[in-house]
């Protein structure tokens, strides 16, 4: 299919408001783009190749005779659509990102370019160990910072994201407990955690129980304690909390989940508030997962890829996954595979990836880790909690804080839809902070407070930027208080206005088909 | 520090704001016995941009990158030239230091390349549609044993022997947890496949094959998946080299009910394992069950056509521990990496990398099969094939590898306590590998076989 010679169009045109009534569609620098599939065709490509010798095949008689429907462009082509596109995305090379809970700071562009150092990008992870020496070096250097900043006894490198640790870490604390002849059937999970660890706890073959929160949005001490016992193999708290606090009684609970046989997991998400100032292994905690895309800065890439490895206790790092990098006497770097676990690693839980994690996020990391050093990283901490809190009292007489009375947050402030006037909701609030030029925060999370807003500025933002937010989040707050039905209607300014996602669920349509195959399976 | 934009002055102030003495008046919530009050020892203070590249560059050169050798690795993860228009692409602010598009009014961008992505993937495999990536094709592999499992509800999985042996001990690991019943064989140094011999039953929720397998080769799967589907049973295909589907019938096509793998090939670099890909597609009737986010077409409020992420009831962050996985974050850039880098190709320049591959693979294995002590052991092949040697093949790709060659991967690197395997060597050869590199393997390989 070829674009419209009249003009491509986004959409119905007849249903289209005055600002989008130019012939394309377009509003001067805010560029419309067809789909790859309207623009481009399958004998159109954007790359040279030699011309293939030719002989007889040994595909084993299955050539592909159909046609795959691959649309191709020309490499101008290519560079324009994708350009095109990414600039209908929000980013935080462009301003402000202030997702609770997730750690968008600046990703320094040292990382980018160490990481396609070709002696790290060119290398394939089953080379003979003698030729990847620098690379394992890398992975086992990056580890003795993670064991050093958080005080614990190992690391396992290899899990691929947050919850993929999760993952590990669950299964760390289950293969310890089925060593002591104790498989256990419960982890208990409070009530603000990320929706990660109950469905990785379900991964992993356990049972999940809530615990409560205080009013003071704290894990509930006493009704965690009521519930410890033989069947709970342990809890999964993260700390600071999702409400943006620290859990002051964390070295208690550590004490009764230990007394009660159990083990206690500490989703890492938001180590970004502690590191360099806390030590994890200090709090009596025995596995957490360490997000390098949060806290140590690797680009969250739209979605990933993260990384996450998990530091572990004494009492969990023998079981703790396959491969790893070990530091021989001599200097030499060796790998413990399946080949010598048994020797090795013997009560090692196995493998849970192919090869050896995201390399390409650990040469990042330490980039990053390099950078900071150990003083620089402690002041990542407190410029972390320094920016929440900032923006924690300059808004609190203007939205309710409800924890905002308890004492100061950590690295990021939670606040509720309180007051707002009519049927105004978060949702609107945050959708008009797009319109004035920000990525809204978190919202609707924690499930704890209604409404939720979770703002976590990160150390990356100056005061400028800062007081800037603040300007634009008071300018909105005050609407909404007010009622202003305006709000319903934003964003007005953003390349769309907003989606229809209750048609996308009810009726999906999640690949393209040519015009003519969609009328036929209507 | 240089990524920290505060002054003293600033940080006096918003003090003041705050109604704070000190930074560690904000702490207060900490106990004192986990309070770090001096330096961590033995780790360093910061670094300057320059000092930090070099320290990193001196690892860098420590390791053999494939570009400076004769290479011939392959086994899951293979080394092709990506246009220089992909990393450029990639490297876009909008796209690398954005979040995962949960505001759709202002991630179009991310979105409609996700859906993009998402219909290459579905047309790739021949299937009808595909989520919008995994973290690889090892874990996005165990995802479809699982997938399996609550689709058919029953628990005994059947490996393949010629299943990446990462990807069997991924899923040996997971289901020592789920209880999950996995039958599987190593495989042997033959020309033909376990796949007629897999006993399937109506216990069996699913069957997994490799297309090409670990040792490269390639069987019609057909007759499997009749079989499959008579028992009650889903076809699950593995496939560890996109490229080879340019050349390929399609695993949809034969009838796979899910078809997962490692997108590693197509835009994303060696990178020494990670990170990678993984692709994950199948019919539409199972959509329900698929982990992973999905993104789907709708309209704004003006009747404008924009992009989503949808049915995300099967997910975490509204499921909870009934999600259909625990997945979260995935892969965006890399599969942004993937989907230029076929539009680049289009169907054409796919075809054409394929039938280069292909042909090069050929002449690199009659040539090697001509070495004194080689034996080729496979008929059917695409760009990776497996040669017997006259010796235990461990020893002689280390011995290459003092000559600065990387010949290939060992089977008895793989398959440690196998007997007989390790006389296997998988070789693989693309676009990348020139005659000069398969004539120094050749005469090398005479050399150390002698």
């Amino acid at each position: 299919m070829t674009i419209n010679q009249s003009g491509w169009r986004p959409g119905t045109p007849e249903a289209s408001g005055e600002s989008t009534d130019t012939f394309t569609g377009n509003r001067a620098l805010m560029l419309e783009e067809p789909l790859l599939f309207e623009i481009g065709d399958t004998q159109t490509t954007g790359v040279d190749f030699a011309e293939a010798p030719a002989g007889p095949s040994r595909l084993g008689g299955l050539e592909r005779n159909r046609d795959i429907g691959l649309a191709g462009l020309s490499e101008p082509e290519t560079v324009r659509h994708y350009t095109r596109l990414s600039r209908q995305n929000y980013a935080i090379d462009l301003g402000v990102f202030p997702l609770g809970s997730c750690t968008m700071k600046h990703n320094p562009r040292l990382n980018e370019k160490v990481a396609r150092m070709p002696g790290f990008a060119d290398i394939h992870p089953l080379q003979p160990v003698d030729t990847v020496q620098g690379a394992l070096a890398v992975i086992q250097n990056l580890a003795v910072w993670l064991i050093k900043l958080t005080g614990m006894h190992g690391v396992a490198m290899s899990p691929k994201a947050g919850a993929h640790g999760e993952l590990c870490g669950l299964l760390c604390i289950r293969s310890a407990l089925e060593a002591r002849g104790d498989p256990r059937e419960v982890i208990l999970v409070p009530e603000s955690a990320h929706g990660t660890n109950p469905a990785t706890a379900a991964f992993a073959g356990y049972r999940v129980e809530n615990i409560p929160a205080t009013e003071a949005g704290r894990v509930d001490v006493a009704a965690l304690k009521a519930r410890l016992g033989a069947d709970v193999a342990g809890v999964m708290i993260t700390n600071p909390n999702t409400c943006g606090l620290f859990e002051p009684d964390m070295i208690e609970i550590s004490e009764a989940v230990h007394a009660a046989g159990g083990f206690v997991y500490c989703d890492g998400a938001n180590f970004n508030a502690i590191v360099g100032r806390v030590r994890p292994g200090d709090l009596g905690i025995d596995a957490m997962h360490i997000n390098l895309h949060k806290t140590f800065s690797t680009p969250h890439g739209g979605g990933g890829p993260g990384s996450g490895p998990v530091v572990l206790s004494e009492a969990l790092a023998p079981y703790g996954p396959l491969p790893f990098v070990a530091l021989q006497p001599d200097g030499h770097y060796a790998l413990v595979e399946e080949e010598n676990a048994p020797e090795l690693h013997p009560h090692g839980f196995g493998r849970m990836t192919a090869f050896h994690g995201q390399m390409g996020m650990f040469t990042r990391a330490l980039s990053y880790i390099l950078s900071h050093g150990a003083d620089g990283l402690r002041q990542v901490a407190e410029d972390a909690v320094l920016n929440a809190n900032y923006v924690l009292r300059s808004m609190e007489d203007l939205l309710d804080a409800p924890f905002g009375a308890s004492g100061p947050c950590m690295h990021e402030a939670l606040f509720s839809d309180r007051g707002f006037g009519g049927d105004i909701s978060t949702l609107d609030l945050a959708k008009a902070l797009i319109d004035e030029g920000f990525h809204p925060m978190t919202m609707y999370f924690p499930l704890v407070v209604h409404g939720a807003m979770l703002i976590e500025p990160t150390e990356t933002e100056s005061k400028a930027t800062l007081d800037q937010f603040i300007g634009a989040l008071r300018s909105v707050a005050k609407r909404a208080k007010a009622g202003d039905q305006s709000l319903k209607a934003a964003p007005v300014h953003a390349p769309r206005r907003r989606l229809d996602e209750t048609l996308a669920a009810r009726k999906p349509v999640l690949v393209y088909r040519e015009p003519e195959q969609a009328e036929a399976a209507e | 520090m240089r990524y920290l934009p505060l002054s003293d002055a600033d940080r006096s102030e918003m003090l003041r704001v705050i109604g704070a003495n000190s930074v560690d008046d904000l702490f207060v919530d900490v106990p004192e016995a986990a309070k770090l009050t001096g330096k961590i020892e033995d780790l360093p203070d910061h670094a300057s941009e320059l000092s930090v590249e070099r320290q990193l560059g001196a690892l860098a050169r420590r390791n053999i990158a494939a570009g400076e050798v004769p290479f011939f690795l392959g086994c899951g993860a293979y080394r092709h030239h990506i246009p220089a228009s992909v990393d450029h692409i990639i490297q876009r602010g909008e796209f690398l230091t954005s979040y995962t598009p949960y505001q759709p009014e202002i991630a179009q961008g991310t979105l409609q390349a996700l859906f993009e992505f998402q219909t290459q993937v579905a047309r790739l495999y021949g299937c009808d549609v595909a989520n919008s990536s995994m973290y690889d094709g090892s874990t996005a592999c165990w995802e479809a044993i699982a997938m399996a499992g609550r689709v058919t509800r029953r628990n005994k999985a059947l490996l393949s022997s010629g299943l990446h042996p990462h990807y069997v001990s991924l899923a040996k690991t997971m289901a020592k947890f789920t209880g999950d019943d996995l039958v599987h064989q190593a495989p042997t140094l033959e020309a033909g496949t376990d796949i007629d011999a897999l006993q399937i039953d109506g216990e069996t929720s699913c069957v997994v094959v490799q297309y090409p397998d670990i040792l490269g080769r390639i069987a019609d799967l057909s007759g499997l998946a009749a079989r499959c589907q008579a028992a009650g049973a889903l076809l699950v295909v593995v496939n560890t080299e996109p490229v080879a589907l340019g050349a390929i019938k399609a695993p949809g096509e034969m009838g796979a009910d899910i078809v997962v793998g490692e997108g590693q090939s197509i835009g994303v670099g060696l990178q020494f394992g990670g990170p990678y890909c993984g692709l994950f597609a199948t019919r539409d009737k199972y959509v329900r069950q698929l982990p992973g986010r999905l993104v789907g077409e709708t309209v704004d409020a003006e009747g404008k056509r924009g992009f989503v992420l949808t049915l995300s009831t099967r997910e975490q962050h509204i499921r909870r521990e009934k999600a259909t996985s625990n997945i979260c974050t995935s892969s965006v850039l890399c599969a942004l990496a993937w989907t230029a880098h076929m539009t680049l190709l289009g169907e054409k320049g796919l075809r054409q990398l394929a039938a280069l591959n292909h042909a090069k693979a050929v002449a690199a294995a009659d040539r090697l099969a001509k070495v004194p002590g080689v034996e080729l052991i496979n008929d059917s092949f695409f760009n990776e094939f497996t040669l017997r040697l006259s010796k235990p093949s461990r020893q002689i790709v280390r011995d290459l590898a003092d000559r600065r060659i990387l010949a290939g991967v060992s089977l008895g690197r793989l398959y440690p306590d196998d007997g007989d395997i390790e006389h296997g060597l998988v070789v693989a050869v693309t676009e990348t590998t020139t005659e000069e590199d398969v004539e120094t393997l050749a005469s090398a390989l005479q050399e150390v076989l002698a």
